[in-house]
């Protein structure tokens, strides 16, 4: 068990316990769900007692919130920043459009699976859920840092080429540089 | 013996104002839960915070004057504490002080504002380059009030050091806060401009400059700014207290007196919304410089 590469160590249970303890997000809200997001955060629900707080910039969050549906177009972005966050980082598909496209399924512009475009660590579901869900969507996620389960980071960057192709079918005007550092 | 003494206890006062200054970072934040009906994180939280960002696999840099702009900054936070004195008497925390500090620390804490401004300004962000302006411009404000009670007390008690100052406290046996009253309103006025918090938080400015200077600082840039922050605070807050309350004995009262000053800036800060610049500048230039200047006509009398 000591000597057994796949374990953690003694130093991984405190990194990880020191990385589930302080999720800086990033809420991409542009679906309707960013509005339970301030409850979430706020004094009804107070997500900072579990060590949450919203980040102001892609380079210091840890956590990309992705609130509802994605348009093609918001596509975009959401790449930009979710390549701008540093690593290790996770991403939370909150609500029934980033798995499904919820009510959006068969709509001419948005996404209907998230995960194809980017890695995601945690989907809540619901439409939209409420802030109880939300909190235990990041309860889901800190089990998954403890456990040294939440990936996401690393499988983008090892199946990067996978990931670019399938942003490039939907992205039309591709003006990016390959990576976003 | 006494320069292996000298070391130990400088290495032992970064430890002390590391931790003093990280948990108060922690009390505010509970604090200021507490006053937002929440129940707030625990007290150890920023040290999570910090233990994770300095843990992160990745940090981006744009160049060299941003990789050493953290670093310029938490040279600057222990170099201004290498120079208080951390407590009235005892071989441990008098550190290196000498004749003319305060006029050196004076010019040292803005060095780090100077160090940040270029890197900030190296990482292209436009919320960066308006915070750093903001950030100058406030401290044009904070810092003639400031530099008046200072004088003001230089003249009064014929000492440019700290140490010299707390004698005199001690000579007259009241601190200064009641034989210099106005030079005091003046620096404690001031001090919510250093401290940054609202309605002073014009440089951050979370919602509206996504968090100003340091919006392309990440990982291990970001986790060094926060340790400087923690240190330059507990640096403010012992330099007042040495200052104008008669300094400390022991550590514990060190850390009650700082901690009741801190709330000062913290409660004022988590009840008022956001100045604008022109308005934190206003405010400093008025009823400060007002107190200062009747504190240096106290003075030279």
């Amino acid at each position: 068990m000591i000597n057994d590469k796949n374990s953690q160590g003694i130093v991984d249970i405190i990194a990880e316990y020191a990385r589930k303890q302080s999720l800086f997000i990033m809420a991409y809200g542009t679906g309707c769900g960013a509005i339970e997001i301030p409850p979430t955060l706020t004094s009804r629900y107070d997500a900072e007692r579990l060590g949450i707080r919203g980040a102001a910039t892609p380079r210091q969050a840890d956590v990309l919130l992705i609130t509802g549906y994605l348009a093609t177009k918001s596509l975009k972005r959401v790449i930009r920043v979710y390549e701008q966050m540093q690593a290790p980082k996770y991403v939370i598909g909150f609500g029934s459009c980033t798995i499904n496209g919820g009510m959006y399924w068969d709509s001419y512009n948005t996404i209907n699976l998230l995960d194809k475009y980017i890695p995601v660590d945690v989907y809540i579901n619901g439409c939209m859920p409420r802030p109880e869900a939300v909190i235990a969507g990041f309860e889901k996620l800190k089990e998954l840092i403890q456990s040294g389960n939440a990936l996401g980071w690393k499988k983008y960057e090892d199946n990067l080429e996978e990931y670019r192709e399938n942003q490039k079918k939907v992205i039309v005007n591709w003006q990016m540089p390959d990576y976003n550092w | 013996m006494d320069l292996l003494i000298k070391i130990l206890g400088a290495l032992a006062t970064v430890v002390l104002a590391f931790t003093v200054g990280m948990t108060y970072g922690g009390l505010t934040r509970k604090v200021i839960a507490r006053i937002q009906n929440r129940i707030g994180p625990p007290w150890y939280q920023n040290f999570l915070d910090n233990l994770k960002l300095i843990l992160k696999k990745e940090a981006v840099h744009h160049g060299f004057m941003q990789h050493v702009a953290p670093l310029w900054l938490i040279a600057m936070s222990i170099t201004t504490l290498m120079f208080i004195p951390i407590l009235k008497d005892g071989a441990w925390f008098t550190n290196f002080n000498f004749d003319g500090d305060l006029i050196l620390l004076l010019y040292l804490m803005v060095i780090g504002s100077l160090g940040m401004a270029l890197g900030a300004g190296q990482t292209g962000n436009p919320n960066s380059a308006i915070g750093v302006t903001r950030g100058l411009t406030q401290m044009v404000g904070f810092e003639i009030p400031w530099v008046m009670a200072l004088v003001a007390l230089m003249i009064q008690y014929e000492t440019t050091s700290i140490t010299g100052l707390m004698d005199a406290a001690e000579a007259q046996g009241t601190w200064l806060v009641f034989s210099s009253p106005f030079a005091t309103i003046a620096a404690i006025l001031a001090m919510p401009g250093m401290f940054r918090y609202s309605p002073f938080d014009i440089v951050g400015a979370p919602a509206e400059l996504a968090s100003g200077p340091v919006s392309e600082f990440g990982g291990k840039y970001l986790s060094t700014m926060m340790t400087s922050g923690a240190i330059f605070a507990f640096v403010k807050l012992t330099l007042y207290v040495d200052i104008f309350f008669g300094g400390a004995s022991n550590l514990v009262e060190l850390v009650v007196k700082t901690f009741i000053l801190y709330m000062f800036p913290v409660l004022w800060g988590a009840v008022s919304p956001r100045f604008r610049t022109e308005q934190a500048v206003k405010f400093f230039w008025g009823w400060p410089v007002l107190f200062g200047i009747i504190g240096l006509i106290q003075a030279s009398f």
